[in-house]
């Protein structure tokens, strides 16, 4: 297969958009690297998106990639692909998985059931990781403070909420968070914003919804 | 022989990563190991100022890479402990000079030979830090429990986790009994909780540990002070033996009763 044919390049308002086609990794990094090393100037100091389409990509190879790419002077910012396993990979070292974020409209209260895919995750979400889903999330584990979850729907997590959490991010006011402890750095569901107050005592299990225009926290009580 | 690699790293700076990588380093070659601590921190290095081997300067990690020297003529041996090796960072460089594949490269060159390779990771999440982690079996997070440096610490067990290496030990430096007794100090109980990994060593705040740096003799030559068993206590855990923790909160008996002057 031709190189023009795997490697495709496009100018985006945030930098360039590489699409890679259909091969293997190996081949797609070594050519990738080599239509790099021979424009050097061109790509030189570039912010790059690229689109490794259903290729599905461990942590390892992602961030070797990223690694050489910076050798080069370009600056990787997100990944966009097909395969969730990518998607999570991407996100767990910190790069954007979409090009541009659709922007919450205000007032807007999505009728629509969001998108009903849910993900679910079994550890510890340390600072510097973000979740981003276009549906509900699940965190089995710790939301450390400095870590982003930000969902279209619920967010739930079984564990200490400390980090920052946006609920119904796309407009969704009848989203809710509830976690274990809740003590967030900030809550948001919709528009609306929230910190923590001041807490004393046994930390419960308590779920956030917006009540009368307001972002309103309940203990949760079994019976 | 086969090296174990240990990376001590921590995000935020001036946690104790140089001191750590120092007296580890001393304490395994009392015991008898041949290790070998590699400064990472190009640009800015401070390890040999702190082994005391300073002046003792040929070559460093770049020539090596670059070609300029064998990999023997920048150990710098050190007189006091013959099996303890430093292999020193360019000064005059910045850490792009080194890539992480050199870094590997390196280790597998002296992992035959030596039986701990230690490397003092710089601050920071940046290309130095890569490349520090980039060979190790073991990685090894400083800490002080302050809250600014658990959040860094917290940020690179993340970035570790991403980057599939195995999980991380703690090691929580400059911990003050009697202030975590008063509530003005996190405790160990805090920062665990939080970060979640195995805690391999706590070392009390001590003073000695500058007078020590100064000098350029790590506190862990003579087992006298605690700050220098705590380092000891952990290399004798890096040698897979169970040691328990020092007893810290016991430390002065007149604060144990509250006896005032």
């Amino acid at each position: 297969m031709s190189e023009s044919s795997l490697i495709q390049i496009k100018g985006i308002k945030d930098g360039l958009l590489v699409s890679l086609g259909d091969a293997s990794w190996n081949v797609l990094q070594s050519t990738l690297i080599e239509h790099i090393e021979q424009q050097p100037a061109f790509f030189q100091g570039a912010r790059l998106a690229l689109d490794v389409g259903k290729n599905s990509l461990k942590s390892a190879e992602l961030s070797t990639l990223r690694d050489k790419l910076s050798e080069n002077g370009i600056m990787l910012w997100a990944i966009l692909s097909e395969s969730p396993v990518t998607e999570k990979t991407a996100q767990f070292l910190g790069l954007a998985t979409r090009i541009s974020k659709p922007l919450p409209q205000e007032h807007r209260v999505s009728q629509e059931p969001v998108d009903e895919k849910t993900l679910f995750i079994h550890k510890t979400i340390r600072s510097g990781n973000r979740i981003d889903s276009s549906g509900h999330v699940i965190i089995f584990g710790d939301v450390n403070p400095g870590a982003e979850i930000i969902a279209a729907g619920n967010v739930i997590v079984w564990g200490r909420l400390r980090g920052v959490v946006h609920a119904g991010a796309e407009g969704d006011r009848n989203a809710v968070v509830c976690a274990l402890e809740l003590s967030p750095t900030q809550l948001r569901i919709a528009e609306q914003i929230a910190i923590s107050p001041d807490r004393h005592g046994k930390p419960l299990p308590e779920i956030v919804r917006i009540k009368d225009g307001q972002l309103q926290a309940e203990t949760w009580n079994s019976g | 022989m086969t090296a174990k690699i240990i990376t001590v790293t921590s995000g935020k700076g001036g946690v104790g990563k140089t001191t750590t990588v120092a007296n580890i380093s001393v304490a395994l070659a009392l015991e008898g190991k041949k290790v070998v601590c590699i400064d990472g921190d190009i640009g800015l290095r401070n390890l040999d100022v702190i082994l005391g081997l300073e002046n003792r300067i040929v070559y460093d990690l770049v020539d090596i890479v670059e070609g300029r020297c064998r990999t023997r003529q920048a150990m710098i041996r050190d007189k006091r402990l013959p099996d303890l090796f430093l292999i020193p960072a360019a000064q005059i460089r910045d850490k792009n000079a080194v890539s992480p594949s050199d870094m590997i490269r390196l280790c597998d060159e002296l992992k035959p030979e030596v039986d701990f390779i230690l490397i003092d990771s710089p601050a920071g999440i940046e290309r130095g830090f890569r490349n520090s982690i980039a060979p190790a079996d073991q990685i090894l997070i400083v800490t002080n429990p302050e809250m600014s440096a658990v959040r860094d610490a917290d940020r690179v067990i993340g970035l570790l986790e991403a980057d599939g290496k195995n999980p991380p030990s703690l090691i929580i430096n400059r911990l003050n009994p009697s202030m975590v007794r008063r509530g003005d100090m996190l405790s160990m109980e805090d920062v665990f909780d939080l970060l979640r990994i195995d805690v391999i060593g706590i070392i009390p705040e001590d003073e000695n540990v500058i007078l020590a740096s100064n000098k350029g003799t790590p506190l862990a030559l003579d087992g006298k002070t605690k700050a220098g068993q705590a380092f000891r206590n952990i290399s004798r855990r890096l040698n897979g033996e169970q040691v328990p923790f020092l007893d810290l909160n016991h430390q002065n008996i007149w604060d144990r009763f509250g006896w005032r002057r």
